[in-house]
C-alpha cells in the first residue's frame, strides 16, 4: 500500500526487538470481546487511478458553479482566486505544518499569521484580530460570548439582518449557559426596530452589514447608543470584500467586529472550510477567544513570532478558558492574506468597486423584469427581490435551473414557515459575471414569470 | 557571536523576510482587474466611500517570493520526522489534494438546488457511511468543524437528551486529570461543571474512584481512548457499564482513535458518542493549524438530538435536512452550511485509497511503530508505563535527572538534528513529559537513524553537556524566541 | 505588623489592626515562572474567604489569587499590574497584589505561620 513503508521483513524484525510474536499482541489490553480478528468486511484498497475514478463520477453529478451564469450568496461568495494563491498553499511546509508550537520551526506560519492578523485589523477597522476561527458562523457566536465576559451581562440582541446560520448557530451556542439569545425576525426591508430592544441587561447587539437581504446601514447611530447603555456593538461581515467600498465597522463604532471569510482566497468548496475572522478593541484582547500569534525578540535580538496570551486558551485554563478552541483555520487564514496581499490596497477597493458597479448593473437589467422589486435601496453586491405576489422563488430557481442558469437562493430555504418570504429571492452579482450572464438571466425571469 | 555572519543576514537558503508592510510600493499591482468606472454612491445606504485603507500594493513576483521564503522557515511532514504525540502527524496524500480541486467537487455552492449537487451529497453520504461502519455506530453528526468542535457537539447532544426525558438536572461531568484541556472547556461551554477522576498506577482510569463519583447529578463521563498517555482503557467495557448504570452518558474523545481503526469498533466498548478527528486519522493536512473536521458518532439514544444539517436518502435523490423533522429533536447547529466539505472529499479520499485492510494495517503499523521506538529508547530514556503502549510512546523526565538539561532543552536539541520535537509537558499527569507519536507513515530505517540521534543525545545529556542543550537549537531561521516578552509587551499587529 | 501567615494556595497576609495585606508567596512566584499578567481586585469590592479575588498569568500558567480572610478590598497593587515581573522579584515584599479591611479576623488562626508554611512545602515535593 503506498502510503506505508513498513515490509513485511521490517515488521518481523521489529517484533524481535520488541520482544513480541506478533502485532496482536501489542493490542492485548484490548478486552477480548472488542478485539476484531481480522479487517472489516468492507471495501479492499485502490490505486490512484480507480479513486479519482470514483471521484471523477461524483463530480460529474454536480452542476459546477463555473459551468452556468451563476448569482448565488447568501453567505457564501463566489469570486476569481488568483492562481498563486492555490499554488502557494500547496508549498508542503504550509500545507503539512501542525500549529506552531515550536517557533524555531514555524517562523514562516507565525509571521504570516501575524501578516494575517494586521491585515484583519486593517480591514475592519479594529485594533486586533486574532488567528482565526473556524468560519464566521461560529465566530459571530463567539463574538456573543465574549460580549457577555466583558460586559458581565446575559442578553444578546441579533438582528433580522444576520444570516440565518449565522443566528441558529449562535442560539446553539447559548443554549445551555446562563445567556440567553433573543432573535428578531427577518428584515428585508431593514425597518426593524433594534434600539427599542436594547435595556440595561443586552451585552450585545449583533448586526450584519452588509445585510443578508443586502442593505446597507450606517451603524453610527446604533453605537452611539448601544455605548450609552453599556452593550457592545458586534458587526457581522459576511462578504469580507465589501470591506473595500465603504467606512469599516471599526470607524463606525463597532466593539467586535466578526466575518466569514471565505470570498478572499478559498473559493465555495460547497460552504466548508470557512473562515472566521475575528476583530477587536485592544482593551478587550484577554476576553478575546482563539489563538493570537505576537512579535518578539530571540536570543540573538532578532525579531521574531510566537504564539502568546495562551493562558486564555483550554490547554492553560481548562474550563475557564475563554473557548474550547484548540486551533484556527490556518491554512484557510493563509489563503486569505495571499489573496489580499496580491489585491493591495489599490487592487482590495478596485474590487469592491466592481463588485458594487456589477450589482448595480444588475439592478438595472432586472428593472426590465415586470412585477420584480429590488428590496433594500442600498445593497453592495447582493440583494433581495421579491418575484410577484404569488410567485414561488424556490419554484421559480428550479425552473432556471433546467434553462442551465444558478438564479440566485430563495428566502424560503431558511425561513419556511414565512409565507411573505416565499417570493424573495437573494442574488449576487460579483467580478465574475459577465453582462452576457446577467442578459441570460434576465431572459429567462421573464419567460418564466411571464 | 561565534559564527561568520553575512552582509545581509541571509544565510545560503535562509533568507531574512520583511514583513509585507515594509515592502509594497504605491501602485504595484499583482491582480489585473478592469476598470469599476465611478461608484454609485446613491446605493451605499449613506455611508461614505472608505479612504483609509492602508494595505502595501506589490507585484505577483515579490508576493510569490515572500510566501515561498515564509515557507522556507517551516517544518513540515513533508520536510521530515515529526513524532509530535497526540497530534498524528501522517502523510497527507496528494491525490487527496487534486480531487478535492476537482471543479465538480471545488466549485459548488451550498445552496444550489439538490437536484445540482447530487454528486456533493454523495461525498458526504459515502463518508458518513464508512464512518458508521468503522465504528459500529448508527448515527454521526458530519457537521463539527474540528475535534473540540465535536466535543461540543456530543456533549450538546447528551444534554440535550437529559433534558428532553426529565433529566436536565444532571449537571456534572467526570473527566479523568489526564484529558486533552478541552475536555473541561467543552464541558462548561455546556453549563456542566467538571469533576476530575484519578487514574491508577498504570495511567488507567481507577475504576472505583469513577465509581465512587458517580451519581443522580452526574451527565456524562468523557473519557479518551486510547487514553492521553498512549494506552488503551482496558477496563472500558466496566467503565462504561457503570457509567450507564448510573444514567449518564459516556463521551469518548475520539482524538487517538487512529490507533484502532480497523481492529476494534468502538460501539463495542459501549460508548455514546466520540468525534473522529478526519485530520489526524483520515490525514487531511493540518495546514499550520487548520482546517480540520471532526464529525461525531452517536448512539441510537444520542441520533434524534444530532445538529442540523445531515443527508438523507429520500425518493428523488439524497437531500439535504435543514430543519427539525418528525421524530427528530435536533440541538441546533453548529456551524454554517454543511460541515467541512473540502475536508470530507480529502478524508473520503483517503479511505478509499486505503480501504479496510489498509486502514487495518496503518493502526497496525502505527502501533508497532510506537512500540518499536519505546523498545529501542526505554533503556536510555524513562518510559512512564510498563507494557505495551498503542500509537504513542510516553516517556518522563526521570533520565534527564541531575543533568541541568530538561526536557525543552531535549526536543530544542531535537530540532538541530533536523527533527521536530516530540509533544513536551503533556499529559501533564507526568513529570515533564514527553509524548512520540511515530505514525505509520515512519519507515523502519527513519525510526533507526531518529533512535540513534534521541540515544545520543540522551548519552550526551548524562554526560554534561547542559550548556550545548540550553543553546540549542543554533541552525534555525530564529533561536529560542522570548515569550515572556511577547506576553507581558504584547505585539499582535504590524503598525506603520 | 504582625508576621505573615499563608494559606496552602500560597497567598500570604500580614494584618495591622484590621487592615490586611495580601500577596503571593517566594514559592509561588517560583513555581508560575515569569509572571506576564495580573488583575488586581477594585476597592470597595466585599470577598469571602476563599473567594477568587486576584489572578496572576506567567506564560505557561495562570492562576486565581484566592483571599485568605473575608473583608472588603481598599486597594489593589497598580505596580503590580504596571510591571508583572515585580512579583517575580519580591512576591513576600512589594510585589503585594491587595490591601483590605477584615471582616472577620477570628479566620486568621485557620492560617499556617511560616513555620507551617515551610513544613507544608516540604511535604510537596
Amino acid at each position: 500500500m503506498r502510503y506505508l513503508p513498513l515490509t513485511e521483513s521490517d515488521r518481523a524484525a521489529m517484533l524481535a526487538d520488541i520482544g513480541v510474536k506478533d502485532v496482536d499482541a501489542l493490542f492485548r489490553d484490548v478486552p477480548a470481546a472488542a478485539r476484531l480478528a481480522e479487517a472489516l468486511p468492507l471495501p479492499r484498497h485502490q490505486g490512484e487511478l480507480e479513486v479519482e475514478r470514483a471521484f471523477t463520477r461524483m463530480a460529474g453529478k454536480n452542476l459546477s458553479a463555473g459551468c452556468a451564469p451563476f448569482f448565488m450568496g447568501a453567505g457564501v461568495y463566489r469570486h476569481h482566486i488568483p492562481a498563486a494563491v492555490d499554488q502557494l498553499l500547496l508549498r508542503g511546509e504550509f500545507l503539512t505544518a501542525y500549529t506552531p508550537y515550536q517557533p524555531e520551526v514555524s517562523q514562516g506560519t507565525l509571521q504570516a499569521l501575524f501578516e494575517f492578523q494586521t491585515q484583519v485589523a486593517m480591514v475592519t477597522g479594529m485594533e486586533v484580530a486574532n488567528a482565526s476561527m473556524y468560519d464566521g458562523a461560529t465566530a459571530c457566536a463567539e463574538a456573543a460570548i465574549m460580549a457577555c465576559r466583558v460586559t458581565k451581562r446575559r442578553k444578546v440582541l441579533l438582528s433580522g439582518s444576520l444570516h440565518p446560520h449565522y443566528v441558529e448557530t449562535t442560539e446553539t451556542s447559548l443554549r445551555f449557559t446562563e445567556m440567553e439569545a433573543e432573535p428578531l425576525p427577518p428584515d428585508p426591508l431593514g425597518l426593524e426596530d433594534l434600539l427599542g430592544r436594547l435595556d440595561g441587561d443586552t451585552a450585545c447587539v449583533v448586526v450584519q452589514n452588509p445585510g443578508f437581504f443586502g442593505g446597507i446601514r450606517d451603524l453610527r447611530p446604533l453605537a452611539a447608543i448601544c455605548h450609552e447603555l453599556g452593550a457592545l456593538l458586534v458587526v457581522m461581515v459576511a462578504e469580507p470584500t465589501s470591506l473595500g467600498l465603504f467606512d469599516s465597522p471599526g470607524a463606525m463604532g463597532a466593539d467586535i467586529v466578526v466575518a466569514e471569510g471565505q470570498s478572499l482566497g478559498m473559493g465555495m468548496n460547497f460552504g466548508g472550510p470557512g473562515l472566521g475572522l475575528f476583530a477587536t478593541r485592544d482593551k478587550f484582547v484577554r476576553q478575546m477567544p482563539g489563538r493570537l500569534a505576537g512579535q518578539t525578540l530571540d536570543v540573538d535580538g532578532k525579531r521574531g513570532w510566537v504564539l502568546t496570551l495562551s493562558t486564555r486558551e483550554q490547554h492553560i485554563r481548562r474550563e475557564k478558558a475563554t473557548s474550547n478552541i484548540c486551533t484556527n483555520s490556518g491554512l484557510c487564514a493563509l489563503a486569505f492574506s495571499i489573496h489580499l496581499t496580491l489585491l493591495g490596497g489599490t487592487g482590495f477597493t478596485r474590487l469592491a468597486e466592481l463588485n458594487h458597479a456589477k450589482a448595480v448593473q444588475l439592478e438595472q437589467k432586472l428593472s426590465q423584469v415586470k412585477g420584480l422589486r429590488v428590496l433594500p435601496d442600498s445593497y453592495y453586491n447582493e440583494f433581495a427581490v421579491h418575484l410577484g405576489d404569488e410567485v414561488k422563488a424556490a419554484e421559480v430557481v428550479d425552473r432556471l435551473v433546467d434553462k442551465g442558469i444558478l438564479a440566485g437562493v430563495p428566502a424560503s430555504r431558511f425561513y419556511p414557515t414565512w409565507p411573505e418570504l416565499a417570493p424573495v429571492l437573494i442574488v449576487a452579482a460579483t467580478e465574475m459575471n459577465t453582462e452576457d450572464d446577467m442578459d441570460r438571466l434576465v431572459a429567462a425571469l421573464k419567460e418564466t414569470l411571464s | 557571536m561565534s559564527e561568520t555572519t553575512s552582509f545581509s543576514g541571509n544565510k545560503g537558503l535562509q533568507i531574512e523576510e520583511k514583513l509585507i508592510f515594509e515592502m509594497g510600493n504605491p501602485g504595484a499591482v499583482a491582480v489585473d482587474l478592469p476598470e469599476p468606472g465611478p461608484v454609485d454612491l446613491d446605493r451605499m445606504g449613506g455611508v461614505r466611500k472608505r479612504a483609509d485603507l492602508a494595505l502595501p500594493d506589490l507585484s505577483e513576483p515579490q508576493v510569490v517570493r515572500h510566501y515561498t521564503r515564509l515557507s522556507q522557515k517551516n517544518y513540515g511532514i513533508d520536510t521530515g520526522f515529526y513524532p509530535l504525540g497526540s497530534c498524528t502527524m501522517k502523510h497527507n496524500p496528494r491525490l487527496s489534494e487534486k480531487v478535492a480541486r476537482l471543479p465538480g467537487l471545488a466549485d459548488l455552492h451550498p445552496f444550489q438546488p439538490r437536484q445540482t449537487v447530487q454528486g456533493a451529497l454523495e461525498v458526504i453520504d459515502q463518508l458518513a457511511w464508512w464512518l458508521k461502519q468503522l465504528t459500529g455506530m448508527p448515527a454521526v453528526a458530519m457537521s463539527p468543524a474540528a475535534g473540540a468542535h465535536g466535543e461540543w457537539c456530543g456533549l450538546m447532544a447528551i444534554r440535550a437528551a437529559h433534558e428532553d426525558s426529565g433529566q436536565g438536572h444532571r449537571r456534572r461531568v467526570l473527566v479523568p486529570e489526564s484529558a486533552h484541556g478541552t475536555n473541561p472547556a467543552t464541558a462548561a461551554m455546556c453549563g456542566y461543571s467538571v469533576d476530575p477522576i484519578p487514574a491508577k498506577e498504570n495511567g488507567r482510569v481507577d475504576l472505583d474512584a469513577l465509581k465512587a463519583k458517580l451519581g443522580p447529578d452526574v451527565a456524562a463521563l468523557m473519557l479518551t481512548n486510547p487514553n492521553t498517555c498512549g494506552l488503551f482503557e482496558s477496563e472500558i467495557i466496566e467503565i462504561a457499564a457503570a457509567v450507564h448504570g448510573a444514567g449518564a452518558y459516556f463521551y469518548c474523545d475520539g482524538a487517538n482513535f487512529n490507533a484502532i481503526v480497523g481492529r476494534v469498533k468502538v460501539a463495542d466498548l459501549g460508548i455514546d458518542a466520540m468525534h473522529i478527528n478526519l485530520h489526524k486519522t483520515f490525514s487531511t493536512p493540518h495546514g499550520g493549524g487548520g482546517p480540520g473536521a471532526g464529525p461525531t458518532v452517536l448512539s441510537a439514544a444520542l441520533a434524534p438530538f444530532a445538529p442540523v444539517p445531515y443527508v438523507v436518502s429520500g425518493p428523488d435523490g439524497l437531500e439535504l435536512v435543514e430543519g427539525r423533522r418528525e421524530g427528530t429533536k435536533p440541538f441546533g447547529r453548529v456551524k454554517g452550511f454543511h460541515g467541512q466539505f473540502g475536508v470530507f472529499v480529502r478524508a473520503l479520499a483517503y479511505i478509499l485509497s486505503m480501504g479496510a485492510d489498509g486502514l487495518r494495517q496503518a493502526s497496525s503499523d502505527a502501533v508497532l511503530n510506537a512500540n518499536y521506538l519505546q523498545a529501542r529508547l526505554g533503556d536510555v530514556l524513562t518510559p512512564s508505563f510498563d507494557g505495551p503502549c498503542m500509537h504513542e510512546a510516553l516517556f518522563d523526565d526521570r533520565f534527564l535527572k541531575d543533568t541541568g538539561v530538561t526536557t525543552l532543552d531535549f526536543a530544542k536539541a531535537l530540532i538541530d538534528e533536523g527533527y521536530h520535537p516530540m509533544t513536551m509537558y503533556f499529559p501533564l499527569v507526568v513529570h515533564g513529559a514527553l509524548l512520540m507519536e511515530p505514525t505509520e507513515t515512519e519507515s523502519k530505517e527513519a525510526l533507526d537513524q531518529f533512535i540513534a540521534v534521541v540515544r545520543g543525545l540522551a548519552e550526551k545529556a548524562k554526560a554534561g553537556a547542559a550548556e550545548d542543550f540550553k543553546a540549542a537549537p543554533r541552525h534555525t531561521p530564529r533561536r529560542r524566541l522570548d515569550e515572556t516578552l511577547a506576553a507581558r509587551t504584547p505585539i499582535l499587529r504590524w503598525k506603520a | 505588623m504582625s508576621e505573615m501567615r499563608f494559606t496552602k494556595d500560597h497567598e500570604w497576609i500580614k494584618v495591622e489592626g484590621d487592615q490586611g495585606t495580601v500577596g503571593i508567596s517566594d514559592y509561588a512566584q517560583h513555581a508560575l515562572g515569569d509572571v506576564v499578567f495580573v488583575e488586581v481586585p477594585e476597592p470597595g469590592r466585599t470577598i469571602a474567604k476563599g473567594d477568587e479575588a486576584a489572578v496572576v498569568e506567567s506564560v505557561k500558567a495562570a492562576s486565581e489569587v484566592y483571599s485568605p480572610v473575608s473583608g472588603t478590598v481598599t486597594k489593589g497593587n497598580q505596580a503590580i499590574v504596571d510591571q508583572p515581573g515585580l512579583v517575580n522579584e519580591s512576591a513576600e515584599d512589594g510585589a503585594w497584589f491587595f490591601k483590605l479591611t477584615l471582616s472577620d479576623p477570628a479566620e486568621l488562626a485557620d492560617l499556617m505561620d511560616r513555620a507551617a508554611y515551610d513544613a507544608y512545602l516540604a511535604t510537596l515535593e
